[in-house]
Formats: C-alpha cells, structure tokens, sequence
C-alpha cells in the first residue's frame, strides 16, 4: 500500500468500507470537467445540443463530432471522455441492430438504454477495466412518442422532460426547468437549447467553442438529423443577443 | 386457418396427427398458446413444430419481463419467421401467428415452408388446405363479425377434412380478442355436412323379374 | 496410438476386455464420416416470384413486376410488393425465393442505417447496392448456399441511369433493358427492339406503355403470373413504386375457334 490515499480507490471491485466504488465516483469526475451536453424532451420531438470546446485552433470545424446516431430515430450525445462516448455509441449501435434482427422492428428507447446500461454497469464490477468516463444523453422519437434518458458511469440510466451533463449542467438544469418543455415545439426548443448553451459557456474560463445540434420530429420526418446550416445560425445569433441583453 | 375480424382473429383447425396413413392422435390440439393474446396454428412435422412453439413461447416469457408489456403479433411472428427461414434445411413447419395486440388490434401472419413472412387478412396452411382454397376465395368478405368468421372457419375446416385424408377428428378453434381467448369445441361426428356424393343403393338379393331358382332343386 | 482394445472395433472381445470394465456408453464413438460435412445440401425455392422487367428511359430507369409468390403451381399470395426501394435513388426487384428475398430487403435496410448512422451525408446509390448484393450472392454459392434469387437493380447514379442484374450464382451484368426469369426469353426483344439506341428519348410515358404492354405478354404466356404489377421508377425527383396496376386482357380471338384441325363446328 503506498502512503498516499486509502488504498479503495486503486479499483473497481473494491468497495471503501462506506460502501462506495470511487472508481465510479471519479469517472464523474471526467464528465463533469467536460463541454456541456442538454437534451430536450418536447412536445413533437427532441433535441439535442453540445457545446464542443475546441482545444485547438488546428482542429477542423466540426470534426470529432460529439453527437451520434444510433438508429435512424435516435441520437446521442455523450460528455466526458470523447473515446469513450464512441465505444458506447458503437455498442449502443449494435445493440439496436440486433434488436432489429431478432424483431424486425425499430427498438424502442427504453429496450435500448436498459441494454447499454447494462453494459456500462458491467464495466464497474471488475478490476481489469475501468468505468466509463462519460454520461450519455440518448433522445429518440420511437412508438411511445418522444423520450430523453441519460445514462450515467454507474450504468444507472433515469428519464427526464429536460437533461443536462457536463461542466454547465448546474446553470443549464435552470435554465430548462424555467421551460415549458411540454409545450415547444422542437423548432423553438432549438432556440432555447442553442441559448443555454451560450449562457453556461464559461468565456472567461474556456477556450471557443462549437455549437453542434440535432433533433427529431415531425420536421425531420422521425429521423435523426443535424439541425440544418440556417436554423443553427440563426439559433446561434438569437442566443448571442439573448446573451447582450442577459448581461 | 386463420382470420381477422373486427375485434379479434379466429383461428381454427383439425386434429388429425399422422405418420404415414397411421392415426397417430385423433385428438391433437394443434391451436397453441405463444402469449396471452398470442396462438399459432402448427402444421407440417409436429415434432418441429412444437420444438419451435415452444422457443418461442420461451423467448416471450421473457421478453414480456424485460419490457413490461405483452408483445405485439408481429414481433412474435418476426420470431418465429427467423427460426423458420434459418433452419430450413432441418425443418418442416407451416406456421400462422395469429391474434391481438395493443398496437395494430387483430393480425394474422402465414409462415409457409421456406420461411417467408406474409401478412394476410386470412391465411391457411397445411396438407388440407389445397383443396379449400376455391372456397375461401368465393366465400370471404371484409368486415364479417365474430359468428360470421368462426361460421367461415368451420366450413372451410369442415371442407378440408372431408377431402383431405391427412385432415380430420374434430374442429378446434379459438377466438382471440382483446377481452381474452374463447375456446370452441365441434365433435367429430357434428361437423358441418356438405355434399357427400350420390346416394348409394345397395342391390338387392333378389333382382325384380327374375325366375327364383332353387339350388339343386329336383324337377319333377 | 489407442490403447484400449475395446476402442479397436466392434464387436467387443471377450478376450480383451473379460470384466467389462469399460463402460460401453463411455466408449468414443466410431470415426464419424470423413465426408459427412461434405454432404452439404443446397435448398430450393418454396415460395416464388416470377419475372422482373427494367429499362432505362430518358429521366432515369423504370421497372415492373406483378404481384404473385407462387407455391409451386399454387398462386398462393396475391398481394406481394417485389420491387423495394432501398435509400433515395436505388430500387430492386427479385424474382425467385421470397423468403430470400426478404432477408436481402432487411440486410440492404440494416445496411442504409449503418451508412445513415455514419452521419457524413453519403448515401449509397444503385452501383454501390449493386456491388454489395453481387458479393453477398457469390459469397453465398460459394457456400454451397445460394440466396435463390435473379435480382435487378436500378437507379440514378451520379445523375445518371443504372441499371444492372445479378442472380443466385452472383453472376452480374448491365444492360439498358433487362429481365429476370420468363421475361428473359419473352420481354427482352420486345424490349431491346423499342429501347436500344433510345435511352435518352423515350420518355416516362413511352416507358411505361412498353412495360405494361410486356407484362401483358407475359400474363398470358407465364403460368406463374398474375394480371395484377406494380411499376418502380427512380428519377431526380426520387424513388416512387406505383399502386397496383390491373391488366386487361383480350380472348375474343378465341371464341370463333373450333376444334385443332379440319374440324368447322
């Protein structure tokens, strides 16, 4: 036992004596360092939104994408490390494929984030692997109408009208709450969800960042797509005046 | 067979097992619960039949714990179709998925040999039902209620047995609403009668006209 | 070396094993057949579809098929769609199995969404669906386990009309009118005759007389046909697969025959 620590954060298959795993409580830790990410659950859709902190002037605009499709209803977005975001992405990919092979029809939400949880609990029972370090928003458009869930390191996956994960997700579960979720419609979600992002983005503290959302609705036609060039900017021009006048 | 109606679906069929010309069971229950709402009407190799009926019952155990509902006909019939189409070197199996869900009401899916899938207001599988097609074609009409489908069933059941050597027993049917299964009993010896060919006559002793000779009668 | 005589063949010997202190049930069982993995079979159709027809034609390619899958000789499914579109610029038609041809329609779905999920904006168009299908087909024979089926594939590709065949053996070719089956032998010189060195202008209305005159030929010469098909078309306007088409036919010829021969009345 080396002197630093106690010694019950070396694994995931050790519980503290107070009945933690902090293995899992320190994959928080990377998501919580990491851009925001808010889901929006509407009344005819989703949508979907990131703050993508560009760490380097060198990157190509809109690369290493932080959003993902999963089936054609239903999209992605993870915070915290980014690889891992797209290792659960895949699985979350095969997952529905398979679910489509055996029934033949598209999974629904809640079947599909049962089965990633469970793999992301998996990943904190042993000492050979380490959690997940991201939290995943999944949002999709499926027979039961529109539907948000997050799934968290510790593989516990909870639904919500409005979710938030990341550095901002404090100030952005305000602001979402100040909302009326269940009475926009997934063009005006955009707005507000491009103008949360604006306002938790930190300019002092953080380097620029990128704007990248996506929704489902009846203007998608039930697929998951961006959202198209003219509605981002003039998202992203709304939130920067909502901005000047907030401040 | 199988048929939707407004509420539900009918399903039906004889219960004649055979090997070979031999009567094997006079008595079988071909009509087999998958899930609540849920029957399939098995024909061809019964050993395969019920192996895959019973996977599939199986497979729905659990699938209705792991999402909390009771799965729709199609899903089911999806199922049954994969194990159908991958194993069809093996298998010999006629199956109809047939019931009620939730999501589109009454269906009825034909999985006929190769393992295809198709969707069919009314559908009939097995050796007997060659010989009714004609007659379901002539006789069924959209939006029929309960008594007039259960009425189509048996007839074309009835038909079917009558011509078709592998057919026969009694009629089984079932019909499957959302308010639950009813079962329906036709005994053997009351089934729906048709035309029976010609009246036979047998030949009398004595033809009409003819001299009676008595066998080694002594004339005098 | 197996040094257990019991194991050296049957029947047991007395000799060797007195006691029978070898369970027989435990005993390897014989060498299996060397070729008994050889003995592979390959299947056959059950539920069929007949001919497929296709042409290119001035604003992209148009294709036909009726709506039977035959069962044997049986017409047992009267309302089977077997032209399927696959993303926004790609149709198929298949003639053959159509439980083969069902599992090709949910590979080439599965194989959309892989490519939609990818997110980069591509979509893949008739060579690709094309290319694809033929190395799943000649993979498949090669297994000794066809999909058994003669596909036609069409579409716009780059702008431009593809269209294209492949079938159980994963064999490939590309015309500007093709067809499958009974179509091959019936259709082609009616069709070839009217659309070779015309492809850029006939138009959609030519197209469709030519293919509803064709599918009327084979109505009447195809056993396994139906007078009931449905038209598939790809132009830059998109893909669009028509509601049924009903073919009338003509028997008035007919009533005035007498006898095969020399007979009048």
């Amino acid at each position: 036992m080396t002197s630093i620590g106690t010694g019950y954060d070396l694994s995931a298959s050790t519980y503290s004596p107070d009945g933690r795993i902090f293995q899992v409580e320190y994959a928080n830790k990377a998501v919580e360092n990491s851009g925001t990410a808010i889901g929006l659950r509407v009344k005819d859709g989703i949508v979907i939104a990131v703050e993508k902190l560009i760490h380097s002037k060198l990157l190509v605009p809109e690369a290493n994408r932080r959003i993902q499709t999963i089936d054609r209803h239903i999209g992605l977005a993870s915070s915290g490390l980014l690889a891992d975001g797209r290792h659960i992405s895949n699985r979350a990919r095969d997952e529905a494929a398979s679910y489509g092979d055996t029934y033949r029809s598209p999974i629904s939400l809640k079947s599909l984030v049962d089965r990633v949880g469970l793999y992301v609990q998996a990943y904190t029972l042993y000492s050979s692997v380490r959690p997940f370090g991201c939290s995943t928003i999944l949002g999709a458009v499926d027979k039961t109408g529109p539907i948000l869930y997050v799934i968290e390191p510790s593989g516990v996956a909870y639904g919500y009208h409005g979710a938030a994960i990341g550095k901002g997700r404090q100030l952005a579960k305000t602001e979402l709450e100040k909302l009326k979720l269940a009475e926009l419609s997934t063009r005006e979600a955009v707005i507000e969800a491009a103008r949360i992002i604006y306002l938790v983005h930190d300019d002092a503290k953080e380097k620029d960042f990128e704007l990248e959302m996506s929704w489902i609705g009846d203007e998608t036609n039930g697929l998951h797509l961006p959202v198209p060039k003219d509605l981002l900017e003039e998202a992203s021009r709304k939130a920067k005046e909502a901005l000047e006048n907030f401040e | 067979m199988a048929v939707q109606f407004k509420d539900g679906v009918v399903i039906g069929a004889d219960s004649r097992t055979t090997t070979g010309s031999y009567i094997a069971n006079r008595v079988t229950d071909k009509l087999t619960h998958i899930h609540d709402r849920i029957y399939c009407c098995r024909s061809g190799s019964a050993a395969d039949t019920q192996a895959i009926a019973d996977i599939v019952h199986y497979h729905f155990q659990v699938y209705s714990q792991t999402h909390g509902e009771a799965p729709p006909v199609h899903t089911v019939a999806n199922v049954f179709q994969k194990l159908c189409y991958e194993n069809k070197d093996a298998l010999s199996a006629g199956i109809i998925v047939a019931g009620w869900d939730k999501e589109v009401g009454p269906s009825v899916y034909n999985i006929p040999l190769g393992g295809g899938l198709f969707r069919q207001p009314w559908a009939i599988g097995g050796s007997g039902s060659t010989y009714v097609y004609g007659y379901c074609d002539a006789t069924y009409q959209d939006g029929w209620d309960r008594d007039q489908t259960i009425n189509f069933v048996r007839n074309t059941l009835a038909l079917a047995m009558s011509r078709d050597g592998s057919s026969g027993g009694v009629i089984r049917m079932c019909v499957i609403t959302e308010d639950g299964v009813e079962r329906l009993f036709v005994p053997g010896n009351e089934l729906p009668k048709f035309w029976e060919g010609k009246e036979v006559l047998g030949v009398s002793a004595k033809p009409k006209g003819a001299t009676s000779v008595v066998p080694m009668a002594v004339e005098v | 070396m197996d040094h257990f005589p019991t194991n050296w063949g049957r029947p047991r010997n007395e000799l060797h094993d007195q006691y029978n202190t070898y369970p027989i049930h435990q005993r390897p069982s014989q060498p299996k057949d060397v070729f008994g993995e050889g003995v592979q079979r390959t299947q056959q159709p059950i539920v069929t579809g007949t001919s497929v027809l296709a042409i290119k034609f001035k604003d992209g390619i148009m294709m036909a098929a009726d709506n039977l899958a035959s069962y044997g000789s049986l017409a047992r499914f009267k309302d089977i769609q077997r032209l399927h579109p696959v993303g926004t610029s790609t149709i198929i038609g298949a003639s053959g199995d159509m439980s083969d041809f069902q599992y090709l329609q949910h590979t080439l779905d599965e194989l959309m969404v892989d490519e939609f999920t990818n997110g980069d904006g591509h979509e893949l168009g008739p060579a690709e669906v094309h290319e694809y299908l033929s190395r799943v087909m000649y993979g498949r024979r090669s297994k000794l386990n066809p999909l058994w089926n003669s596909l036609l594939v069409g579409g716009l590709q780059d702008g431009k009309p593809f269209l294209a065949y492949v079938d159980l053996l994963g064999t490939t070719y590309s015309a500007s009118s093709i067809a499958t089956g009974y179509g091959s032998y019936i259709a082609i010189p009616i069709l070839r005759a009217a659309v070779d060195n015309k492809e850029n202008t006939l138009t959609e209305e030519d197209a469709r007389k030519l293919l509803h005159e064709c599918m009327r030929v084979l109505y009447y010469r195809d056993a396994r046909s139906l007078d009931k098909y449905q038209i598939g078309i790809v132009t830059s306007a998109g893909v669009s697969v028509s509601d049924a088409i009903k073919l009338e036919t003509n028997w008035d010829f007919a009533e005035g025959i007498r006898g095969y021969g020399a007979q009048t009345q």
